[in-house]
């Protein structure tokens, strides 16, 4: 692999991950969020 | 609404500072192109620390004064920093193999110790899932996450303090802050990152903490239906009606 393959590899798998983590991240909140508003609780923003 | 818009300014500066370091900052006179890992590998190892830091001063805040909330933000540090930690260690990795000539070598102190506090992060979010209640997982985690942070020194002098192949620091040593061992160039495409990291590590700080919070109310929404079941279940076996509320 050439230096630029190293590049590529390092920055796609950081953002790559950084992307795919920011979106489980959000999906997790969303199904917390829609079973607390389920449950009748408080679903603003946690304090 | 706020931490929407931050999320928004994290994102474009990240890709503005990987636009700087991937093409406009020049390579290195001797690393070439390998050496512009450093700018995503180096911040993401400062952020781990940050995050870890974070975990152990909610911890001791949360044993000294039983908040939960103080539990949910250790736990939304443990987990940032176990990412921002594996992204160090694989950006040491794509760097290492083509300027070492190695993608790891255990016997480097920095790289050991690093793997040393992945694992012990890891072994904190392990820990967490062995009890439902959340006043003793809260009080356990404290305890582990502060013991687990007497690594994050070890790791950032192992530099120093042993030899092997991580070279020493190149401004992170307090004698080195004023007077980098790189070009003022790359030592800014590093800020910039750094800069940009911090904003992405608020961020998933806060949407941790957020999920944090509502986890713990599902969880007593469920604790308290159990209980009322088990109620239920006891004075129905005992004969007695339910009173009426």
């Amino acid at each position: 692999m050439s230096n630029a393959g190293f590049v590529i590899a390092g920055y796609g798998v950081i953002l790559g991950g950084l992307g795919l983590y920011v979106a489980y991240l959000l999906r997790r909140l969303g199904l917390a969020r829609d079973a607390s508003k389920r449950l009748g609780g408080d679903v603003d923003e946690a304090p | 609404m706020k931490t929407r818009v931050l999320g928004f300014v994290a994102l474009t500066a990240v890709i503005g500072a990987s636009i700087n370091g991937l093409f406009v900052v020049p390579a290195d006179l001797n690393q070439g192109d390998a050496q512009r890992i450093m700018y995503v590998h180096v911040a993401s190892a400062w952020i781990a620390y940050a995050s870890f830091g974070v975990t152990a001063l909610a911890g001791l805040g949360y044993l000294v004064w039983r908040d939960l909330r103080l539990d949910a933000l250790a736990l939304a540090g443990a987990e940032v920093g176990v990412i921002f930690t594996a992204f160090a260690i694989w950006g040491g990795m794509m760097w290492g193999r083509p300027v070492w000539g190695v993608y790891w070598q255990w016997e480097d102190p920095r790289l050991t110790t690093t793997a040393l506090l992945l694992a012990l992060y890891v072994g904190y979010l392990l820990l967490r899932r062995l009890t439902d209640d959340p006043a003793r997982r809260a009080a356990r985690a404290a305890v582990v996450g502060l013991i687990a942070a007497v690594d994050i020194p070890i790791v950032h002098f192992s530099v120093i303090w042993w030899r092997g192949l991580h070279q020493t620091p190149t401004f992170g040593d307090p004698s080195k802050i004023l007077n980098p061992s790189a070009p003022l160039q790359f030592v800014l495409a590093l800020l910039a990152m750094l800069g940009a990291f911090t904003l992405v590590w608020v961020y998933l700080l806060i949407r941790r903490y957020q999920l944090g919070r509502l986890a713990w109310r599902l969880e007593e929404a469920a604790r308290r239906g159990r209980i009322a079941a088990a109620r239920g279940a006891a004075l129905g076996a005992a004969g007695v009606e339910e009173p009426a509320r």
